[in-house]
Parts: C-alpha cells; sequence; structure tokens
C-alpha cells in the first residue's frame, strides 16, 4: 500500500489528516471494508439477490416507498428515492428486475443514520424496480414499481 | 486522478443531508466500441461516508449506477461546521477521498 504516499500528497489540514487516518484504517488489505459482495451482484432474480445478501426470502411491505418518474426518457439516468419506515432498517438495496444483474445497489444505513436514499440508476429498458430493507435482525422486505423506459441505459 | 467529488452538506432540521456528485465513467462492461470489442467494466464498487470518525454510510455499487453518481442521504448528531468525509474505490482499485463542512 502507498497510504504514506497519499498523506504526504494530501495531507494538508488537521482534518484531511484525520480523514485519512480513518481511510488508512478502513482500506487494511483483506479488511472487510474492501470487500465487495461479487455474489450478490452477478444475481439475475429478487430471490437469488436476498440469498446472497444473507437472507432466506422477502416479504412484500408497504412500509417502504419508491419515489421516480413513472415514465423514465432516459434509461442511463433514472433517478430514485428510496424510503423506509421499517423499524431498525440496517440496507436498502435497489434492484432493477430485467437489467443484466439485477443488483444495482446496497446501501448499508448504521444507526442515526435515515433509511432515506436518493441516487441514480441505469435502466436497460422498461421494468419492476425493486427497494429490498434488511432489518437489523436479517429479515428481508421488498416494494416494487414499474418504470417504463423510453432509451436503455445499458447497451451501445 | 479522478476528478474531485462535489458534496455539500447542510442541516435539515436536525438532521444533516448530504448530496455527493461524483466524478466517474461507471462503465457497465456491457457496451462494445466501434469495432465491436466489449469496453471493461469500470465502476465505483464501495462508498463510505463518516463524520467525526463515525461511518453514517456504507455502500455496495454495481454497474448498474448511473454514469457520474449523485447520492443524497441524511445522518443524525452532526452540527455545523463538522466534517463529513466520503471516499471511493472502483473495481481498478482506484481511490478518492474528499470532505466537506457542514453548513
Amino acid at each position: 500500500m502507498n497510504c504514506s504516499r497519499r498523506k504526504v500528497l494530501k495531507g494538508t489540514g488537521g482534518m484531511a489528516v484525520l480523514g485519512l487516518a480513518v481511510a488508512a484504517g478502513l482500506f487494511k488489505p483483506g479488511s472487510a471494508w474492501a470487500e465487495w459482495n461479487k455474489a450478490a451482484f452477478d444475481t439475475k432474480s429478487l430471490n437469488d439477490a436476498v440469498k446472497a445478501l444473507g437472507g432466506a426470502g422477502a416479504t412484500e411491505s408497504k412500509d417502504i416507498t419508491i419515489t421516480s418518474p413513472d415514465i423514465a426518457e432516459n434509461g442511463a439516468v433514472v433517478p430514485f428515492t428510496i424510503a423506509s419506515k421499517v423499524p431498525n432498517t440496517a440496507a436498502v438495496a435497489i434492484l432493477v428486475e430485467k437489467n443484466p444483474n439485477i443488483l444495482a445497489a446496497n446501501f448499508e444505513i448504521p444507526q442515526g443514520t435515515e433509511p432515506w436514499v436518493n441516487t441514480r440508476v441505469k435502466m436497460g429498458q422498461t421494468s419492476n424496480v425493486i427497494a429490498l430493507v434488511k432489518t437489523s435482525d436479517g429479515k428481508f422486505l421488498y416494494a416494487s414499481k414499474e418504470v417504463k423506459v423510453t432509451l436503455g441505459g445499458c447497451g451501445g | 486522478m479522478a476528478d474531485p467529488m462535489k458534496i455539500r452538506a447542510n442541516m435539515a432540521g436536525d438532521k444533516v443531508e448530504v448530496k455527493v456528485l461524483m466524478s466517474h465513467e461507471m462503465e457497465t462492461g456491457q457496451r462494445k466500441d466501434a469495432k465491436g470489442a466489449t469496453i471493461p467494466a469500470w465502476f465505483i464498487q464501495n462508498v463510505t461516508a463518516t463524520h467525526n470518525g463515525k461511518t453514517v454510510l456504507a455502500a455496495e455499487w454495481g454497474p448498474a449506477v448511473a454514469k457520474n453518481p449523485f447520492l443524497s442521504f441524511r445522518f443524525a448528531g452532526g452540527k455545523p461546521g463538522d466534517k463529513v468525509v466520503i471516499t471511493w474505490t472502483d473495481n481498478r482499485g482506484e481511490k478518492r477521498t474528499d470532505e466537506a463542512t457542514i453548513a
């Protein structure tokens, strides 16, 4: 690791050094943080994705809301806001059913952070979008919404 | 080296609302170039946000996150003047860390 080099390059302010110290701690080779759940991102269906994320199955819930356009003109940039009222929400994932790989993003929500995320994803074609919530006791809940796509954002 | 992130952190009631705009290609690995060769995937895999050394959001992303990703989230316990530090790592191992002061 060339962390020390980065420190020299970027350690200008006091807080920057603190930030780098945190980063250096997190980036130790083999630390859990640096791992990326490849298995989950290779899945093709909701059930497989839930299994890869460590659950047995997911049930539908009305406590999760997906805010997005009903018709997305450009599938390359579709904004989504996922909000969960499920008690003890520990993680929120966005899944696009008809994308080549279903899982788009998975957010871990520590205590103190609102179960609310807003981001933009790509959609290859008109599809159901699923918001999957994991609770701190390992239950999985989901809500889905169909978003129509006029122009796909995956192929060339 | 990738371009800096644009980060805004503002108080929204008693919580801090953070908005981040990252500069990244987010290549899916599905597209082909003019010669028909697949363009290899290149995308941000991990994003973490910390406030006073405590992680306030950790994300894992796939290539389906849009180009030049935007992310917004809210957390409690911050106050004006505190720093929010955000780091991403992509699948080529490139990293970028930027910070913002809560306004």
